[in-house]
Protein backbone atom coordinates (compact mmCIF):
# COMPACT_ATOMS: atom_id res chain seq x y z
CA UNK A 1 0.00 0.00 0.00
CA UNK A 2 1.20 3.28 -0.53
CA UNK A 3 1.54 6.01 2.14
CA UNK A 4 -1.09 8.36 0.22
CA UNK A 5 -3.37 5.42 0.54
CA UNK A 6 -2.79 4.65 4.01
CA UNK A 7 -2.52 8.02 5.32
CA UNK A 8 -6.46 8.48 3.75
CA UNK A 9 -7.68 4.79 5.14
CA UNK A 10 -6.07 6.10 8.36
CA UNK A 11 -8.55 9.29 8.39
CA UNK A 12 -10.92 7.31 7.72
CA UNK A 13 -10.96 4.99 10.46
CA UNK A 14 -10.43 8.18 12.62
CA UNK A 15 -13.69 9.72 11.27
CA UNK A 16 -15.29 6.41 12.15
CA UNK A 17 -14.49 6.38 15.10
CA UNK A 18 -14.98 9.86 15.86
CA UNK A 19 -18.51 9.80 14.99
CA UNK A 20 -18.86 6.14 17.02
CA UNK A 21 -17.48 8.24 19.72
CA UNK A 22 -19.83 11.04 19.58
CA UNK A 23 -23.19 8.89 19.03
CA UNK A 24 -22.42 6.60 22.30
CA UNK A 25 -21.35 9.93 24.10
CA UNK A 26 -24.42 12.16 22.83
CA UNK A 27 -27.06 8.89 23.67
CA UNK A 28 -25.28 8.13 26.95
CA UNK A 29 -27.61 9.80 29.52
CA UNK A 30 -31.13 8.65 27.52
CA UNK A 31 -29.64 5.04 27.71
CA UNK A 32 -28.75 5.23 31.38
CA UNK A 33 -32.38 7.39 31.33
CA UNK A 34 -34.10 3.96 30.41
CA UNK A 35 -32.20 1.44 32.30
CA UNK A 36 -32.91 3.28 35.67
CA UNK A 37 -36.71 4.48 34.72
CA UNK A 38 -38.05 1.00 33.22
CA UNK A 39 -40.03 0.43 36.19
CA UNK A 40 -41.96 3.38 36.00
CA UNK A 41 -42.69 2.74 32.89
CA UNK A 42 -44.00 -0.50 33.46
CA UNK A 43 -48.25 -0.28 34.32
CA UNK A 44 -49.08 0.18 37.89
CA UNK A 45 -50.35 -2.91 39.49
CA UNK A 46 -52.91 -2.65 42.58
CA UNK A 47 -51.88 -5.35 45.02
CA UNK A 48 -54.89 -8.02 45.19
CA UNK A 49 -56.78 -9.34 48.17
CA UNK A 50 -55.99 -12.95 49.18
CA UNK A 51 -53.07 -15.05 49.95
CA UNK A 52 -51.90 -16.34 46.32
CA UNK A 53 -53.04 -16.44 42.74
CA UNK A 54 -53.83 -19.52 41.20
CA UNK A 55 -51.19 -19.75 39.91
CA UNK A 56 -47.73 -17.89 39.43
CA UNK A 57 -47.53 -14.36 38.17
CA UNK A 58 -45.17 -15.16 35.14
CA UNK A 59 -47.54 -17.99 34.08
CA UNK A 60 -50.75 -15.99 34.71
CA UNK A 61 -49.64 -12.93 32.05
CA UNK A 62 -49.05 -15.21 29.61
CA UNK A 63 -51.91 -17.33 29.83
CA UNK A 64 -54.95 -15.99 32.14
CA UNK A 65 -56.43 -15.39 28.93
CA UNK A 66 -56.63 -19.06 27.45
CA UNK A 67 -58.21 -20.00 31.16
CA UNK A 68 -60.69 -17.62 30.95
CA UNK A 69 -61.54 -18.81 27.86
CA UNK A 70 -61.66 -22.79 28.46
CA UNK A 71 -63.46 -22.08 31.71
CA UNK A 72 -66.18 -19.68 29.93
CA UNK A 73 -67.02 -22.16 27.89
CA UNK A 74 -67.05 -25.08 30.57
CA UNK A 75 -69.64 -22.22 32.20
CA UNK A 76 -71.62 -21.31 29.96
CA UNK A 77 -72.19 -24.67 27.59
CA UNK A 78 -71.81 -26.80 30.93
CA UNK A 79 -73.37 -25.46 33.83
CA UNK A 80 -69.60 -25.62 35.76
CA UNK A 81 -69.48 -22.39 38.35
CA UNK A 82 -67.36 -21.33 40.73
CA UNK A 83 -63.92 -22.76 39.06
CA UNK A 84 -60.42 -21.70 40.28
CA UNK A 85 -60.09 -19.91 36.75
CA UNK A 86 -63.37 -18.29 36.82
CA UNK A 87 -63.93 -14.47 35.96
CA UNK A 88 -65.53 -13.56 39.14
CA UNK A 89 -62.98 -15.27 41.56
CA UNK A 90 -60.60 -12.62 39.13
CA UNK A 91 -62.02 -10.03 40.22
CA UNK A 92 -63.36 -11.15 43.99
CA UNK A 93 -59.52 -10.63 44.30
CA UNK A 94 -57.87 -8.12 42.21
CA UNK A 95 -61.02 -5.07 42.66
CA UNK A 96 -59.38 -2.16 43.22
CA UNK A 97 -60.15 -0.87 47.08
CA UNK A 98 -60.64 3.04 45.39
CA UNK A 99 -62.74 1.84 42.89
CA UNK A 100 -63.99 -1.34 43.88
CA UNK A 101 -63.97 -2.69 40.11
CA UNK A 102 -61.13 -4.25 38.04
CA UNK A 103 -61.75 -1.94 35.10
CA UNK A 104 -63.61 1.63 35.37
CA UNK A 105 -59.74 3.88 36.47
CA UNK A 106 -57.01 3.72 34.05
CA UNK A 107 -54.92 1.97 36.82
CA UNK A 108 -57.71 -0.28 37.49
CA UNK A 109 -56.08 -4.23 37.25
CA UNK A 110 -57.37 -5.31 33.81
CA UNK A 111 -57.23 -2.09 32.53
CA UNK A 112 -54.11 -1.04 33.47
CA UNK A 113 -51.78 -3.54 32.09
CA UNK A 114 -53.85 -3.66 28.78
CA UNK A 115 -53.88 -0.20 27.92
CA UNK A 116 -49.97 -1.07 28.51
CA UNK A 117 -50.25 -3.98 26.23
CA UNK A 118 -52.23 -1.93 23.62
CA UNK A 119 -54.77 -5.09 23.92
CA UNK A 120 -58.44 -3.79 23.77
CA UNK A 121 -60.89 -6.23 25.80
CA UNK A 122 -64.51 -6.04 25.83
CA UNK A 123 -65.29 -8.33 28.55
CA UNK A 124 -66.62 -5.26 30.38
CA UNK A 125 -69.19 -4.09 28.08
CA UNK A 126 -71.46 -7.50 29.57
CA UNK A 127 -69.83 -8.62 32.39
CA UNK A 128 -69.94 -6.71 36.08
CA UNK A 129 -66.24 -5.60 36.56
CA UNK A 130 -67.31 -5.13 40.74
CA UNK A 131 -66.59 -8.35 42.55
CA UNK A 132 -69.86 -10.02 43.62
CA UNK A 133 -70.22 -10.76 47.56
CA UNK A 134 -71.42 -14.03 47.12
CA UNK A 135 -68.11 -14.84 44.75
CA UNK A 136 -65.92 -17.86 46.26
CA UNK A 137 -62.95 -16.25 45.88
CA UNK A 138 -60.05 -18.79 44.49
CA UNK A 139 -57.13 -18.92 47.41
CA UNK A 140 -58.32 -22.38 48.85
CA UNK A 141 -58.23 -23.76 44.94
CA UNK A 142 -55.48 -26.22 44.05
CA UNK A 143 -52.38 -24.05 42.12
CA UNK A 144 -52.45 -24.48 38.76
CA UNK A 145 -48.65 -24.40 37.76
CA UNK A 146 -46.01 -26.21 35.54
CA UNK A 147 -46.53 -29.88 35.24
CA UNK A 148 -50.36 -29.53 36.27
CA UNK A 149 -52.77 -31.10 33.74
CA UNK A 150 -54.67 -27.62 32.75
CA UNK A 151 -50.95 -26.06 31.80
CA UNK A 152 -50.09 -29.11 29.69
CA UNK A 153 -53.05 -28.22 28.19
CA UNK A 154 -52.60 -24.63 27.25
CA UNK A 155 -49.16 -25.95 25.96
CA UNK A 156 -51.02 -28.15 23.70
CA UNK A 157 -53.60 -25.01 22.72
CA UNK A 158 -50.53 -23.01 22.34
CA UNK A 159 -49.03 -25.13 19.56
CA UNK A 160 -50.10 -23.69 16.05
CA UNK A 161 -52.66 -25.47 14.15
CA UNK A 162 -51.09 -28.00 11.79
CA UNK A 163 -51.52 -26.78 8.19
CA UNK A 164 -54.30 -27.96 6.00
CA UNK A 165 -51.77 -27.85 2.95
CA UNK B 1 -65.50 -26.91 10.15
CA UNK B 2 -63.30 -26.63 13.02
CA UNK B 3 -66.63 -25.70 15.07
CA UNK B 4 -68.42 -28.94 13.98
CA UNK B 5 -65.24 -30.59 14.62
CA UNK B 6 -64.63 -29.60 18.02
CA UNK B 7 -68.28 -30.04 18.66
CA UNK B 8 -67.88 -33.84 17.46
CA UNK B 9 -64.23 -34.18 19.35
CA UNK B 10 -66.52 -32.95 22.69
CA UNK B 11 -69.62 -35.44 21.86
CA UNK B 12 -66.98 -38.26 21.99
CA UNK B 13 -65.07 -36.85 25.16
CA UNK B 14 -69.00 -36.83 26.92
CA UNK B 15 -69.13 -39.90 25.25
CA UNK B 16 -66.35 -41.14 27.31
CA UNK B 17 -66.03 -39.44 30.30
CA UNK B 18 -70.24 -40.66 30.86
CA UNK B 19 -68.52 -44.22 30.04
CA UNK B 20 -66.03 -43.83 32.50
CA UNK B 21 -68.23 -42.05 35.00
CA UNK B 22 -70.42 -45.40 34.83
CA UNK B 23 -67.66 -47.46 34.98
CA UNK B 24 -66.61 -45.87 38.17
CA UNK B 25 -70.01 -45.71 39.51
CA UNK B 26 -70.63 -49.64 38.89
CA UNK B 27 -67.14 -50.17 41.01
CA UNK B 28 -67.99 -47.88 43.65
CA UNK B 29 -71.73 -49.49 44.21
CA UNK B 30 -69.06 -52.79 44.60
CA UNK B 31 -66.33 -51.45 46.65
CA UNK B 32 -68.03 -48.86 49.10
CA UNK B 33 -70.70 -48.90 51.41
CA UNK B 34 -74.41 -49.48 49.95
CA UNK B 35 -75.44 -45.82 48.73
CA UNK B 36 -72.15 -44.09 48.24
CA UNK B 37 -70.99 -43.64 45.10
CA UNK B 38 -67.40 -43.64 43.85
CA UNK B 39 -68.65 -40.28 41.76
CA UNK B 40 -70.16 -38.66 44.59
CA UNK B 41 -67.03 -39.08 46.92
CA UNK B 42 -64.85 -37.67 44.19
CA UNK B 43 -66.97 -34.90 43.36
CA UNK B 44 -67.34 -33.80 47.20
CA UNK B 45 -63.74 -34.13 47.83
CA UNK B 46 -62.51 -32.35 44.47
CA UNK B 47 -64.99 -29.51 43.75
CA UNK B 48 -65.80 -27.53 46.94
CA UNK B 49 -68.09 -24.75 46.21
CA UNK B 50 -68.05 -25.57 42.41
CA UNK B 51 -70.76 -26.92 41.27
CA UNK B 52 -71.06 -29.94 38.97
CA UNK B 53 -72.43 -28.77 35.84
CA UNK B 54 -75.69 -29.20 33.86
CA UNK B 55 -76.86 -33.16 34.35
CA UNK B 56 -77.42 -35.00 30.87
CA UNK B 57 -80.14 -37.03 32.84
CA UNK B 58 -82.15 -34.45 34.07
CA UNK B 59 -84.93 -31.90 31.69
CA UNK B 60 -86.11 -28.79 33.60
CA UNK B 61 -89.43 -28.15 33.36
CA UNK B 62 -92.37 -25.72 34.42
CA UNK B 63 -95.59 -26.72 35.07
CA UNK B 64 -98.07 -23.25 35.47
CA UNK B 65 -101.32 -23.61 36.56
CA UNK B 66 -103.67 -20.77 35.23
CA UNK B 67 -106.25 -21.00 37.74
CA UNK B 68 -104.14 -19.77 40.25
CA UNK B 69 -102.32 -17.34 38.01
CA UNK B 70 -104.13 -14.09 39.09
CA UNK B 71 -104.44 -11.63 36.57
CA UNK B 72 -103.26 -8.42 37.44
CA UNK B 73 -100.39 -10.04 39.28
CA UNK B 74 -96.96 -8.82 37.96
CA UNK B 75 -94.33 -10.40 40.84
CA UNK B 76 -92.69 -13.34 38.13
CA UNK B 77 -92.23 -10.02 36.08
CA UNK B 78 -90.48 -8.47 38.28
CA UNK B 79 -88.48 -10.88 40.19
CA UNK B 80 -87.01 -11.83 36.78
CA UNK B 81 -86.11 -8.09 36.00
CA UNK B 82 -84.45 -7.73 39.43
CA UNK B 83 -82.64 -11.07 39.49
CA UNK B 84 -81.09 -10.56 35.81
CA UNK B 85 -81.08 -6.96 36.00
CA UNK B 86 -83.17 -6.15 33.01
CA UNK B 87 -85.35 -2.91 32.81
CA UNK B 88 -87.37 -2.43 36.01
CA UNK B 89 -89.74 -0.41 33.52
CA UNK B 90 -89.99 -2.30 30.02
CA UNK B 91 -90.20 -0.34 26.68
CA UNK B 92 -91.23 -1.53 23.58
CA UNK B 93 -87.41 -1.36 23.04
CA UNK B 94 -86.24 -3.23 26.16
CA UNK B 95 -85.42 -7.01 26.58
CA UNK B 96 -88.13 -8.71 28.39
CA UNK B 97 -87.67 -12.66 29.67
CA UNK B 98 -91.30 -13.14 30.81
CA UNK B 99 -94.36 -11.28 30.43
CA UNK B 100 -97.67 -11.82 31.72
CA UNK B 101 -100.48 -12.10 29.16
CA UNK B 102 -104.03 -12.02 29.63
CA UNK B 103 -106.67 -14.36 27.29
CA UNK B 104 -110.27 -14.37 26.88
CA UNK B 105 -112.48 -16.90 25.17
CA UNK B 106 -114.82 -15.17 23.08
CA UNK B 107 -117.69 -17.62 23.02
CA UNK B 108 -117.67 -18.14 26.90
CA UNK B 109 -115.71 -15.18 28.05
CA UNK B 110 -113.97 -17.26 30.12
CA UNK B 111 -110.39 -15.35 31.01
CA UNK B 112 -106.99 -16.65 32.19
CA UNK B 113 -103.94 -14.89 33.08
CA UNK B 114 -100.54 -16.65 32.49
CA UNK B 115 -96.51 -15.83 32.01
CA UNK B 116 -95.14 -16.62 28.81
CA UNK B 117 -91.42 -17.35 28.90
CA UNK B 118 -89.13 -19.41 26.90
CA UNK B 119 -90.49 -22.39 26.51
CA UNK B 120 -86.73 -24.52 26.74
CA UNK B 121 -88.32 -26.69 23.66
CA UNK B 122 -86.80 -30.13 23.27
CA UNK B 123 -86.34 -29.70 19.08
CA UNK B 124 -85.98 -25.73 19.94
CA UNK B 125 -86.42 -23.97 16.18
CA UNK B 126 -84.03 -21.01 17.83
CA UNK B 127 -80.66 -23.13 17.64
CA UNK B 128 -81.77 -24.59 14.42
CA UNK B 129 -81.70 -21.15 12.33
CA UNK B 130 -78.56 -19.92 14.75
CA UNK B 131 -75.66 -19.42 11.87
CA UNK B 132 -73.24 -19.48 14.76
CA UNK B 133 -73.94 -21.92 17.14
CA UNK B 134 -74.83 -19.40 19.65
CA UNK B 135 -78.14 -20.47 20.23
CA UNK B 136 -78.04 -24.13 21.82
CA UNK B 137 -79.44 -26.29 24.25
CA UNK B 138 -77.62 -27.78 27.40
CA UNK B 139 -77.82 -31.19 28.08
CA UNK B 140 -80.23 -30.70 31.35
CA UNK B 141 -82.39 -29.41 28.25
CA UNK B 142 -82.00 -25.58 29.37
CA UNK B 143 -81.86 -23.40 26.31
CA UNK B 144 -79.39 -20.71 25.95
CA UNK B 145 -77.62 -18.02 24.10
CA UNK B 146 -73.55 -18.23 24.64
CA UNK B 147 -73.29 -14.53 24.14
CA UNK B 148 -69.31 -14.88 23.24
CA UNK B 149 -70.43 -16.08 19.67
CA UNK B 150 -73.49 -14.49 19.09
CA UNK B 151 -73.38 -11.72 16.30
CA UNK B 152 -76.53 -10.61 16.75
CA UNK B 153 -78.42 -11.71 13.33
CA UNK B 154 -81.64 -12.00 14.83
CA UNK B 155 -82.30 -15.08 13.07
CA UNK B 156 -83.96 -16.83 16.83
CA UNK B 157 -85.89 -13.61 17.38
CA UNK B 158 -87.67 -14.73 14.00
CA UNK B 159 -88.15 -18.32 14.43
CA UNK B 160 -89.27 -18.23 18.05
CA UNK B 161 -93.22 -18.93 18.27
CA UNK B 162 -93.02 -17.67 21.59
CA UNK B 163 -91.70 -14.36 20.89
CA UNK B 164 -89.48 -15.07 23.58
CA UNK B 165 -86.21 -13.92 22.21
CA UNK B 166 -85.31 -10.04 22.80
CA UNK B 167 -82.57 -8.47 21.51
CA UNK B 168 -80.21 -5.24 24.04
CA UNK B 169 -80.05 -2.52 21.41
CA UNK B 170 -78.47 -0.21 23.57
CA UNK B 171 -74.95 -0.34 25.83
CA UNK B 172 -75.68 -1.21 29.30
CA UNK B 173 -74.02 -0.48 32.54
CA UNK B 174 -74.65 -2.02 35.81
CA UNK B 175 -75.01 -6.02 34.74
CA UNK B 176 -75.34 -8.36 37.27
CA UNK B 177 -72.31 -10.61 38.25
CA UNK B 178 -74.31 -13.39 37.78
CA UNK B 179 -75.89 -12.37 34.40
CA UNK B 180 -73.78 -10.96 32.02
CA UNK B 181 -75.47 -8.90 29.56
CA UNK B 182 -75.11 -6.32 26.52
CA UNK B 183 -75.55 -4.54 23.66
CA UNK B 184 -75.83 -6.00 19.89
CA UNK B 185 -77.02 -10.21 21.63
CA UNK B 186 -79.78 -11.79 21.48
CA UNK B 187 -80.96 -12.95 25.25
CA UNK B 188 -84.30 -14.77 26.63
CA UNK B 189 -85.06 -16.30 30.03
CA UNK B 190 -82.59 -18.78 30.94
CA UNK B 191 -84.86 -20.62 33.67
CA UNK B 192 -82.21 -18.45 36.16
CA UNK B 193 -79.65 -21.28 35.01
CA UNK B 194 -77.21 -19.80 36.98
CA UNK B 195 -79.33 -20.20 40.45
CA UNK B 196 -80.16 -23.71 39.08
CA UNK B 197 -76.85 -25.20 39.07
CA UNK B 198 -76.62 -23.61 42.53
CA UNK B 199 -79.09 -26.32 43.67
CA UNK B 200 -81.89 -23.26 43.21
CA UNK B 201 -85.08 -22.59 41.53
CA UNK B 202 -85.76 -19.57 38.95
CA UNK B 203 -86.50 -16.42 40.56
CA UNK B 204 -90.16 -16.16 39.23
CA UNK B 205 -91.26 -19.40 40.54
CA UNK B 206 -89.93 -18.07 43.98
CA UNK B 207 -91.90 -15.01 43.85
CA UNK B 208 -94.74 -16.71 42.64
CA UNK B 209 -95.11 -18.61 45.97
CA UNK B 210 -94.00 -16.00 47.97
CA UNK B 211 -96.63 -14.02 46.47
CA UNK B 212 -98.74 -16.47 47.87
CA UNK B 213 -100.21 -18.01 44.43
CA UNK B 214 -98.05 -21.24 44.10
CA UNK B 215 -98.94 -20.66 40.19
CA UNK B 216 -95.30 -21.82 38.93
CA UNK B 217 -94.23 -25.46 39.56
CA UNK B 218 -90.15 -25.91 38.52
CA UNK B 219 -88.47 -29.39 38.51
CA UNK B 220 -86.85 -32.24 36.45
CA UNK B 221 -89.76 -33.70 34.33
CA UNK B 222 -87.27 -36.78 33.79
CA UNK B 223 -87.70 -37.98 37.32
CA UNK B 224 -90.70 -40.01 37.80
CA UNK B 225 -90.51 -39.45 41.35
CA UNK B 226 -90.59 -35.40 41.00
CA UNK B 227 -93.78 -33.12 41.97
CA UNK B 228 -93.95 -31.95 38.68
CA UNK B 229 -93.76 -35.60 37.08
CA UNK B 230 -96.53 -36.49 39.05
CA UNK B 231 -98.30 -33.46 38.21
CA UNK B 232 -98.29 -33.90 34.43
CA UNK B 233 -98.94 -37.75 35.15
CA UNK B 234 -101.63 -36.88 37.04
CA UNK B 235 -103.45 -33.83 36.14
CA UNK B 236 -104.25 -32.61 32.43
CA UNK B 237 -101.65 -30.10 30.97
CA UNK B 238 -100.59 -28.58 27.66
CA UNK B 239 -97.77 -27.05 25.90
CA UNK B 240 -98.36 -24.21 23.84
CA UNK B 241 -98.44 -25.04 20.11
CA UNK B 242 -98.21 -28.17 20.84
CA UNK B 243 -99.12 -28.74 17.07
CA UNK B 244 -95.37 -27.55 15.91
CA UNK B 245 -93.57 -30.82 17.64
CA UNK B 246 -90.92 -28.65 19.50
CA UNK B 247 -91.78 -30.23 22.37
CA UNK B 248 -91.70 -27.44 25.17
CA UNK B 249 -90.45 -27.96 28.83
CA UNK B 250 -93.17 -25.05 29.95
CA UNK B 251 -96.66 -26.91 30.30
CA UNK B 252 -99.51 -25.08 31.21
CA UNK B 253 -102.49 -26.25 33.46
CA UNK B 254 -106.46 -25.04 32.86
CA UNK B 255 -105.69 -23.49 29.82
CA UNK B 256 -108.43 -25.66 27.93
CA UNK B 257 -112.04 -23.67 27.11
Amino acid sequence: MKPPQRRASVRRAAALFALVVVVLASTAPVRADRSTARSSLEPPIERARGDRCIADPAFMRRNHMDLLKHQRTETVHEGVRGSAASLKGCIGCHASGATGSVAMAKTDFCVSCHSYAAVKIDCFECHASKPDPTAVLPTNHKRVGAGDALSRLVAQWRQPAPSTR
Amino acid sequence: MSRGHDTGARQALSGRRAFLGLAATAAGGVLLAPGIHLMEVARAAATAGVSPGANPNVRWGLLIDTTKCAAGCNDCVSACNTENGLDPRPSPTTAQWIRKVELREIKTGRTHSLPVMCQHCAEPPCVDVCPTGASFKRADGIVLVDRHTCIGCRYCVMACPYKARSFVHEPLTEQRADVPRGKGCVEGCTLCVHRIDKGGTPACVEACSNAGHAAMLFGDLNDPTSTISIRVREISTMQLRAELKLDPGVRYQGLGS
